[in-house]
């Protein structure tokens, strides 16, 4: 079921998580992602969808297990070693995690952090190549006319964007993306998984997306992982995700609703219906 | 206690401490000792009565305040007292930043911390007055002692305010910077300092306040400024003199609250 073997931009080794409180959060995980794949994992809360993904870059510390990433160990650098790895992964969060009382360009150009001197940083002196790309970024995301702006007068979307392109302007291979639209509205939240799609496939970049939304799952991604109680428990296509694999995942329920039907393209009308109510539940 | 049947369920919060004896005891406990601790203050009423006169004859004493006579004195007390307390002020914030960081549980290892928590527990334990009488016996009377003490107490309070700022900042924040790549001064700069800025500056306004107000009262164990003037001023019975010395200072703490309050505001 797993693609071990396979030797992909990422890949994770019987990586397993116990955290100090006893709490098994991953109990060896296999996995591997090629590059330029967008890849759903979606699971029950409190599934390790979290710690999975701040294991690669060792915002958390694995206990077992290790990570490659484009062929080198993650696990094992040293402190200097794993800022430079950790330039190479961009992450976004549920909340955002802007600086907010920073701007939306010190927030931007805070992705250059793993490349530039303290001191250039300090002085906000970033080189012209920089800023040049974070002004790029902004006009992608459609914020360039707020790069004074301070984060924290911007709206939930706005942010989000913001937070995009501070992923992106690191250059990195691989996006960690963490419930990218879990504190977004319905609609926002198919646009900004819509952007994350588009800049990925534009950039070649492979993403880790840890999702509630199985909707969401299915319509954007390539493939989607399922993870529970910290195994991995489905590995396949999007429309793979039967009533059956779905109650493997999180238990028994009733999932004709949730499950995306494969007649395609445009707001198909129970479809959306369906979701919407799912957006509201969260 | 009579429930009528059908009348509805009744509920009360659940008491703070769930062991009725203990509850009940420490209530009592703490009754008895209040009384007999007031019965064992001795007031003596016939001492109070006449004291209330002697009282307003000193406070008589002070009317009219005499800003003139020793209007030298004053001044040059006042300045030595600024001059303390905007070098003590600095000085204890340029030292409260490295020590108030390494007293945050969140971003010191443990080693530091303990060592970082134990400065400010030391800084924080020892009252000015005790410091300052430490510090005119190591240099000698005048404003250094003053300075240093004034110093010393700021470590503790901005240290360990500052630390608690910091380890209540948003940990997502951090995180975001640290994804980065950033090394730790850079996740300083970026992640902790926007966060902990305002109240920073806040509380070094206040206690630049702080310091103004102890320098009148170190003073008078010998560590210079306006105390030391204050000082003599009663000791030649001067309480005209005595009283101008306390509307300065009012002047002046009030003068400082009102400005800081403004620049607070703006920095938010």
């Amino acid at each position: 079921m797993a693609a071990t073997g396979a030797d992909g931009l990422l890949r994770l080794e019987g990586l397993a998580k116990r955290y100090p409180t006893g709490d098994e959060a991953l109990r060896g995980v296999d996995l591997a992602v090629p590059a330029g794949q967008v890849m759903a994992l979606i699971g029950p809360s409190g599934a390790g969808k979290s710690t999975l993904i701040r294991c690669v870059n060792r915002l958390v510390e694995p206990t077992r297990g290790r990570v490659f990433l484009g062929g080198e160990e993650v696990t094992g650098l040293g402190a200097a070693a794993l800022r430079r790895a950790r330039r190479r992964m961009g992450m976004i969060f549920q909340e955002f995690a802007l600086v907010e009382r920073l701007t939306v360009m010190e927030n931007v150009l805070s992705g250059r952090l793993g490349y530039v001197g303290f001191w250039a940083s300090w002085l906000r002196r970033f080189p012209p190549g920089d800023v040049e790309a974070a002004f790029r970024l902004l006009e992608r995301v459609g914020l360039v006319e707020f790069v004074d702006k301070r984060a924290d007068e911007l709206s939930g979307g706005q942010r989000q964007r913001v937070g995009i392109a501070r992923a992106l302007v690191q250059e990195p291979q691989i996006l960690l993306i963490d419930e990218p639209t879990a504190s977004l509205d319905p609609k926002t939240s198919r646009q900004i998984m819509r952007l994350i799609c588009e800049l990925c496939e534009e950039r070649r970049l492979a993403a880790i997306i840890n999702i509630h939304d199985v909707g969401l799952a299915q319509m954007f991604a390539q493939r989607v992982v399922g993870l529970r109680q910290g195994q991995l428990v489905y590995d396949g296509p999007p429309a793979g995700l039967t009533p059956e694999v779905l109650t493997t995942i999180y238990g028994e329920e009733d999932w004709a609703q949730t499950i995306r039907q494969d007649d395609d393209e445009g707001p198909v009308r129970p479809r959306a219906a369906a979701e919407e109510r799912m957006a509201g539940l969260r | 206690m009579s429930v009528t049947a059908g009348a509805g369920r009744r509920w009360s919060p659940p008491p703070f401490i769930p062991n009725p004896w203990l509850r009940h005891g420490l209530t009592v406990g703490a009754a008895v000792y209040m009384a007999l601790a007031l019965g064992s203050l001795e007031v003596n009423w016939t001492r109070v009565v006449e004291g209330l006169g002697r009282g307003w004859q000193f406070v008589l004493a002070f009317a009219p305040p005499d800003f003139v006579s020793r209007r030298a004195e004053i001044v040059e007390g006042l300045a030595e007292s600024l001059v303390m307390t905007v070098t003590s002020t600095v000085i204890g914030i340029a030292i409260s930043i490295p020590v108030g960081l390494g007293a945050a549980r969140n971003l010191a290892p443990p080693a530091v911390y303990l060592l970082c928590r134990g400065i400010v527990a030391v800084a924080r334990t020892l009252q000015e007055v005790i410091v300052a009488i430490l510090f005119v016996a190591m240099v000698g009377f005048g404003p250094l002692a003053g300075m240093l003490t004034l110093s010393f107490a700021t470590i503790g309070f901005l240290s360990k305010l500052l630390a608690e700022d910091i380890e209540d900042t948003d940990p997502g924040q951090l995180e975001a910077i640290r994804a980065t790549g950033a090394s730790w001064l850079q996740l300083l700069d970026y992640g902790v300092q926007p966060q902990v800025m305002p109240r920073l500056i806040g509380l070094s306004l206040y206690r630049f306040d702080i310091n103004f107000r102890e320098s009148a009262v170190i003073g008078i164990v010998g560590a210079g400024g306006i105390g030391a003037t204050l000082n003599t001023a009663f000791d030649r019975y001067e309480y005209d003199t005595a009283a101008a010395i306390l509307l300065s200072i009012i002047v002046i703490v009030m003068a400082a609250e009102y400005l800081s309050g403004i620049i607070r505001r703006r920095v938010q």
